[in-house]
């Protein structure tokens, strides 16, 4: 009895424990993101001024490297969905109607999702072992003593450029995944890849490619802000270092999931 | 006659979880002198350096710096506050991703509107201080522990501080050059008019540079002085320091016997 009374106040302390834990991380993640929003907002009447060439750096190492990975992936989508459509719709004879599927699909859904989750894995995870690495070999400490802001000087640069380049390779995965749908499409229906894109285009409106966009967008401010708070909250050398990484890439690429769920939702009813 | 202090340190007290690290530290760095803080390891002195860098809050207390009270600024003002100060970490910690030079300019290229070839004569200069001409294309990997100890020196006086923070400058390095990077310290203090801060272990190294001691033990202030007051101390703790003795704790074979077998006895 005493013991699974002990057990029952274990499980209580334990479940609390965690619910304040992950308060306390969304706590730190929403003022994280307010002081880098703060410091590209009022940085430069401060006299700590976000840096243009270091986000410019940011956006070569996020958004323009990312550029071959992004694009052979989402013709690898493209030509997936093709694929599984006409197979589905062959059994009514309905092929053809393969084409709003693929326009939609990519635009609304999978090409803000595939995206992200590639950035997150590939510069989320950069972020936080960039950061957790400078903090276990004292460089945040050296920063702040020199009296340039950490948030300012790491995390709004990489917010910035996370913000532009998630979007705009958005677009550039709509374009190449409804590309590769198409030459699958012309390959084994009686469809050209001219008359799929002008077929494409009178579907799509600006609204399909917009919805995809403000997605990648909020997308884009997810896997900063989960980089950052996992870099900033590494404890215990080398090993921690690895350990945030991947939290990192997993919360983000959950909270993506989640975001686009609800979002979705709200967007469609 | 005594100057108004640069640094000031009041009742500071500070935790780690529960545990007391620092207990009512009452310390002060006089302008232009050489202050030593000295202890064992795990003594605080660490702690008590992040604590004057504002870089942790202190369960009660106040540390102020040039007369400003850090607990109670905003962090713009800290900022601004903390371009009068350089300090040097243990490790350097020196950006992994610059090179020596772009690690020295960056507190210029942060804080002022310098054009780019006055700030490389500067960091030219302040290489040519710590006596690393020549090596600002290096990455800081391809260094030695001595060079790494000394470009973070450097990069602590590009802004020219008025106050200096100097964390374990001996640490790691052989007797030669810790005793160049101590007349080094000494030459900052002389020709550029600076109070400094050295946090350190080595007795030696301390007899030969400061102005005054400054000696915890067990998270407390044990002895403040000159140097001849500490040599001539007869605390106990600050004897074992300076002469190296062991701590002799006599082993209680019956408690000793309740440590190992704690675990079994459950």
């Amino acid at each position: 009895m005493a013991a699974s009374k002990n057990r029952l106040i274990a499980v209580t302390e334990s479940t609390g424990k965690y619910t304040v834990d992950f308060l306390e991380e969304i706590g730190y993640a929403f003022s994280l993101l307010s002081e880098s929003i703060y410091w590209i907002l009022f940085g430069q009447f401060k006299k700590q001024r976000v840096r243009l060439s270091n986000t410019a750096r940011e956006m070569m190492t996020i958004g323009i490297s990312a550029v071959p990975i992004v694009a052979v992936l989402m013709f690898a989508i493209g030509v997936m969905m093709a694929t599984q459509g006409i197979h589905t719709l062959r059994k009514f004879g309905a092929e053809p109607h393969i084409i709003p599927g693929i326009a939609l699909a990519i635009t609304r859904e999978f090409s803000p999702l595939i995206t992200s989750i590639i950035i997150s894995g590939r510069s989320g995870s950069a972020i936080a072992a960039k950061i957790g690495t400078m903090k276990i070999s004292q460089e945040i400490d050296a920063l702040r003593v020199m009296g340039i802001s950490p948030v300012r000087y790491l995390v709004s640069p990489a917010l910035i450029a996370m913000c532009i380049m998630v979007p705009a390779l958005t677009v550039m995965a709509d374009v190449i995944g409804m590309f590769g749908g198409g030459v699958f499409i012309a390959m084994n229906i009686d469809i050209s890849l001219y008359a799929y894109f002008d077929r494409v285009m009178t579907i799509l409106k600006a609204e399909d490619i917009l919805q995809g966009m403000l997605k990648s967008f909020l997308f884009a401010i997810i896997i900063t802000i989960s980089g950052a708070v996992n870099g900033f909250s590494v404890k215990g050398g080398a090993e921690g270092v690895g350990k945030a990484t991947t939290r990192a890439v997993v919360l983000s690429i959950s909270y993506i999931i989640l975001t686009d769920m609800i979002f979705t939702f709200i967007l469609n009813r | 006659m005594e100057d108004t202090p640069i640094a000031l340190i009041k009742n500071l007290t500070t935790h780690y979880d529960d545990v007391e690290i620092l207990s009512d530290i009452n310390l002060h760095v006089n302008t232009n002198e050489i202050l030593v803080i000295m202890g064992g390891s795990g003594s605080g002195k660490s702690t008590l350096l992040r604590h004057m860098l504002g870089l942790n809050q202190p369960t009660s207390g106040d540390v102020e710096l040039f007369g400003q009270d850090l607990k109670s600024m905003r962090m713009q003002d800290l900022c601004n506050l903390r371009q009068k100060i350089g300090v040097s970490f243990q490790g350097g910690a020196l950006f992994n991703s610059m090179t020596v030079g772009e690690n020295i300019i960056l507190p210029l290229k942060e804080h002022t509107k310098l054009d780019d070839k006055t700030m490389q004569i500067m960091m030219r200069i302040k290489l040519e201080v710590v006596n690393l001409a020549g090596f600002e294309n290096l990455m800081p990997d391809q260094l030695s522990g001595g060079m790494i100890k000394r470009v973070a020196l450097a990069r602590a006086i590009i802004m020219d501080p008025a106050l200096l923070f100097f964390d374990e400058p001996s640490a790691g390095l052989d007797p030669v050059v810790s005793a160049e990077l101590d007349e080094l310290i000494l030459t900052l203090k002389g020709a550029m008019n600076m109070s400094i801060v050295v946090v350190t272990h080595e007795i030696e190294s301390a007899m030969k540079i400061a102005d005054r001691i400054a000696v915890l033990d067990k998270g407390k202030l044990v002895q403040i002085g000159t140097k001849e007051e500490i040599r001539n101390s007869d605390h106990p703790r600050v004897r074992m320091l300076i002469n190296r003795i062991p701590e002799n704790i006599q082993p209680d074979s019956d408690e000793y016997m309740e440590r190992l077998t704690r675990e079994n006895n459950i």
